[in-house]
This record gives structure tokens, sequence and C-alpha cells, in this order.
């Protein structure tokens, strides 16, 4: 009877493997027999937006590396994913792939030989394209310039180097097929929808991620980590004291920088850098979007938190009223904690009231969305390394405390900052996460 | 009081431990090496060693320097001995105003102490938190190639044994 059972049980269980080979199988797509395309040049142009909106290049561009050329390794909880080699080199690239070839692999995350590819590739989002923005997209990259540089091989831990675990994880968390519009919001809303939760994939650092690496839909926007940043909720439990506005994302999406609410830094910096680049239309609509659902739901908690946040953060402003004995040392005349002495002489001097930045002044620190967290990770990272515009690009500069300051020095000076510009709770944790950051360099430093 | 080891000699210092080192390096120990630029850590020109790292010491208060090694210009060596560093740059004429230059060579000596053969980018990557507004780079550049040369050769020359 047992033996029956078994028996049973493992034909069942054979014949629903066969079934997940045959669902999980797809054939090669011949390869074209040409790298020559003609492309509409508007098509094109319109694909190079799309492909910023998506910031392609960050992923498929190792530091210092050729655009598009692949190699940047993406972090995951289960390994290494290097981005791959996007140009249309015809070996290394993707410059045997038909049109057919690049839609199935955005839709379905299947690359033109058959193999199912890892989500770091977030088909999850790109799914959502429709027909012409994908056609647009193959254009932009089948004219961009052939690049031969070999693919990274991922370095995941075992049993998932096998790609036929990507293909369970399609059949248990990729929901196919383009984003429908909401006829109860309007256009520009719709527009914003579309392309955050298709090509602009948000969701992927700020949604948390379950155990298996998918994106929980319930808790959408709630907050996640991006390259050993904390990316910020942009749900009703955003951080930042002064609820955003669609007026203050456009702008910190278009220029980098939002008077309520600071400079973009950390992983937002590139994406913001190739926001610049698109429309000043489909920037406004991602705005919108995002606007609809962050912070207070209600129109008079949003006034009130407005209020209040603008009202502590003159409060706690710093003004000059104690030079101790040059005219850099300045800070609250009455402070003499560690963090408060090192503020003072390391900090006050810039963040200020009226600081002494002559250009790209830092706004209140009570403003700021790191200092209001409730994670100092990237706080800490900011002290540390400070704040740096692009190789050969102009934008604000604050120069690292690594070198400067001891570790117990940096936690000091956190808390301190805490403590003074935010009316959340003290952090519990910002040694054990300085140390965390310590053990794991951001991988943007990885030399060329 | 304040007790800052700088370049190997202990010095006590009466002074609000919120003043960044720059000042008491200048005003109270009449070391002139490190310049004031701009006090907001973004030109380079204060530069010093803490610990062997390049710091920007307009904006590192001394409260967070006890018993931690900091080093100048003057630690490079003198007007009549000048250290490899300070050689490359006269034979060079890295040197235009000269303003920066100070806070030059104590990023590139930390740089070289770390790498003893840097490439043209590790120099520039290096070297980018400093401006130089008279437009010396090229110059810099090659005497940090050239300073990396001399402390090699230095490294590998007889010494001279008492006894």
């Amino acid at each position: 009877m047992l033996g029956r059972t078994l028996l049973g049980l493992a034909i069942a269980l054979i014949l629903a493997f066969g079934a997940f080979f045959a669902w999980q199988w797809r054939g090669e797509l011949a390869p074209t027999s040409t790298s020559a395309h003609a492309f509409d040049p508007g098509i094109v142009t319109k694909g190079a937006q799309l492909a910023a909106i998506g910031e392609c290049a960050v992923c498929h561009t190792r530091a210092g590396g050729k655009s598009f050329a692949g190699g940047f390794p993406v972090q995951t909880p289960f390994g290494v994913v290097y981005g791959t080699n996007i140009t249309p080199d015809r070996d290394t690239g993707i410059g045997a792939w038909s049109e057919e070839a690049f839609r199935r692999a955005m839709r379905e995350g299947v690359a033109r030989d058959g193999t199912h590819l890892y989500p770091a590739f977030p088909y999850d989002h790109f799914t959502k394209l429709t027909d012409g923005d994908i056609s647009a997209l193959y254009a932009f990259l089948m004219t961009r310039a052939p690049v031969a540089q070999a693919n990274r091989q991922p370095q995941l831990d075992f049993p998932l180097n096998f790609r036929i675990f990507a293909a369970g994880w399609q059949l248990l968390f990729l929901t196919k097929g383009p984003y429908r519009n909401d006829p109860s919001q309007n256009a520009t809303w719709n527009r914003g929808a579309y392309l955050v939760e298709g090509v602009g994939h948000c969701g992927a650092c700020h949604t948390p991620r379950n155990a298996l690496g998918a994106e929980r839909p319930k808790e959408a926007f709630g907050g996640g980590v991006s390259e050993g940043w904390d990316a910020p909720a942009l749900n009703a439990s955003s951080p930042a004291p002064v609820p955003w506005t669609a007026d203050q994302l456009t702008a910190y999406l278009k220029t980098g920088f939002a008077d309520q609410h600071g400079i973009a830094s950390g992983p937002m910096h590139p994406v913001v850098a190739n926001l610049a680049k698109a429309s000043d239309a489909d920037v406004r609509a991602i705005a919108t979007y995002v606007a609809s659902f962050i912070g207070p739901r209600n129109a008079a908690d949003r006034q009130r938190q407005t209020e209040a946040s603008l009202a502590f953060a003159k409060q706690r402003a710093v003004s000059v009223s104690d030079l101790a004995r040059t005219t850099t040392g300045v800070a609250p005349a009455d402070d003499r904690s560690a963090g408060g002495v090192l503020f003072a002489g390391a900090c006050a001097n810039c963040h200020r009231s009226g600081g002494g930045l002559p250009a790209s002044r830092p706004i209140a620190l009570a403003l700021s969305t790191p200092v209001n967290s409730s994670d100092p990770t990237n706080l800490l990272r900011i002290i540390a390394d400070g704040i740096h515009p692009a190789p050969g690009k102009s934008g604000p500069i604050m120069p690292g405390f690594s070198g400067a300051l001891t570790d117990p020095q940096i936690v000091a000076l956190a808390d301190y900052v805490r403590a003074h510009y935010s009316r959340g709770q003290a952090w519990p944790n910002i040694a054990a996460t300085l140390a965390a950051i310590r053990s794991n360099p951001t991988p943007a430093m990885e030399a060329p | 009081m304040t007790v800052l080891n700088v370049n190997g000699k202990q010095h006590e210092v009466d002074a609000d431990p919120r003043t960044p080192l720059l000042y008491v390096l200048r005003n109270d120990l009449a070391l002139n090496a490190a310049k004031f630029g701009c006090g907001l850590g973004q030109c380079g020109a204060c530069t010093v060693l803490v610990d062997h790292n390049p710091v920007f010491s307009c904006v590192t208060p001394i409260a967070a320097l006890e018993g931690r090694y900091i080093r100048t210009v003057e630690d490079l060596g003198s007007t009549d001995k000048p250290g490899p560093v300070q050689r490359a740059f006269i034979e060079e004429q890295a040197a235009q105003c000269g303003y920066c230059i100070p806070g030059m060579m104590m990023r590139a000596q930390a740089l070289l102490e770390k790498n003893a053969a840097p490439s043209d980018a590790q120099i520039r990557e290096a070297m980018a938190p400093n401006l130089c507004r008279c437009g010396t780079q090229m110059r810099i550049l090659r005497a940090v190639h050239r300073a990396a040369k001399l402390m090699t050769v230095e490294l590998n020359e007889p010494r001279e044994v008492k006894g």
C-alpha cells in the first residue's frame, strides 16, 4: 500500500516536473542575418528617452566602461548578477537579436537562445511596456556603437546557478502583459503610472521583496534597498519631513534638487542624471503619479505635517551665535556633547542657516530624508563618503569624513544629528549599521 | 587642553575643541604649510594627513584628533633637504602661484604611500578633490609620477652603515 502511494507520488512528481519543463521550454529564436538596420530617427529619439527613464545604462555599464557594454555587478541576496552587453555587437551583445527576440526578453525574461533570465533584469516591470515602446527601445539600442565585451557569468549560490530556477520564479511571480489605463484617473496620472510601473521600474528598489526576491505587491513602494543604500518608502510611510508634492518631485527628478528635500545622492544620483534627458512632460507625469500616494493621504494632515516640519527646521537652524575662536566654529553655544563638538567643527560652517557655501547651499538638515528615516544607513554613507558629482561633471560636493573622523566619531556625530535635527526616535543601531557598511563597500567603487 | 601629535611631536594646544585643525596649525603651532582656501572642504588647499589619510584640515575639529598621527608638508622635508615629493614638484616646476601645492603634495604623499607606482588614471582619481586655479594640473600629474620614481630610487639606494 505504502509502496503504491510512494510510486503514485513519484509518478505525480515526474509528471509535474515534466509539465513544468515543457511549460518553461523556450526555443532559440533565429539570429538576424545582418546587423544593418534602418530605423526612423524619431523612433530612435523616443527609444533614447525611454532608455533614460529606464536607467538601462546604470546596470548595463560597468564603472569606467563603455555605455551599455555590460559588467555592472548587481548585488542580490542570492549572489551577484552582472548587467549584460546590450550593444549591437553580434558575438557578445545583442546584435544577432531580432526585434521579436528583444520583445520576448522584455515581456517574458527569456534570452534569444531560449535561456531564462534572472529577475535582476526587471522584466516583471518591462512586461508592461507597449509594443511601440519596446520597438523604440530596440531601435535605440541597435543604433548604438557595437562594443565587443564578453558577458560575466552570474555568481549565484547553488542551486540558483541553474537557470531553470529563473523559470520557476517566472511561473510564481511574473504577470505578463502591458499596462492597462485606470479610467478613473487622468491622462497625466496614467502616463506616470505606465512609466513608473513599467520602464522606470521604481519599485525594483523602493518596494520590499519577499524571501524569493520578488516584490511584495501588497507593500508597493514600502521601501527597499539598493546597492547598500536604503531606498526610502514612497507610500504613506514616506520618511520625508515635508510631504512630497508633484512640484517638489518634478524638481528633484529633473534637476536632482528640491528645496524642501535636498539633493539626490547614492543610487538616485544616476537616476536623476538620466531623467534630465527625459521630456519635461514625462517627468511631470512620473511626479504626478508618485505624488498621488506618497506621504499622508488627506490634505489636512499634509498641511499640518508641512507646517510642523518647517517650524521645527526653523527652530533647529544653527546660526552664527557662537564664534568659537575663529570664524568657523559655529554651533549652539551650549552643546558640548562629543557629537555636538564634532558637528560644530566639521559640519556647521556649511550646514548653518545662510551657510558658507556660495552655491549648492545645503537645505536645513531637519528637512533631510536621511536624517529623518528610521534607518541610519544613508546618513552614515553620506557622512563617510560625502557627495560627489559624476566624474567630469559639475554638481554639489560634500567631502567624505571617513579619513578625518574615526568610526566611533562618525557614530557620535550621526547620533547628534539625529537627536538635534529629527523629531524621530534615536537610532539604536548606528554602530552596527556603520560596521555593516564597512564590510560591504558599494559596487560603484569597483575599479574599472 | 588638547594634545596633538603633529609631525611626530606632541603639542598641548589651548584651543576650543571645536576649532578646525587648520587654525591651530597656523595660529598656534606656526606650521604654515597648510593653506586656508575655502574653509568649506571644497578646494583641498588645507589638506594634511591624519593616520596616513588625506583630510581637509579646515573642517576637521581638533576634538577628533587626540591620539592620532597628523602630518603636514613640514614633515616631508626642508628647504635644504626636500623630500622626494617636494623635489619632484620643484623639478617639474609644478607650482605657478603655489597656493594649492602644499595640499597637492600631501595628497600625493598619501597616494604614494599606498601605491608606489600609480597609473595616470589612479593619480587623477586620487588628486581629484584638490583644485588648482592656475591650471598646472598636467605638471602636478608629472610631478606625482616623478615622485613615485624618486621614492622607489630612495628605497633602493644603499644605506650608510654606521659602526
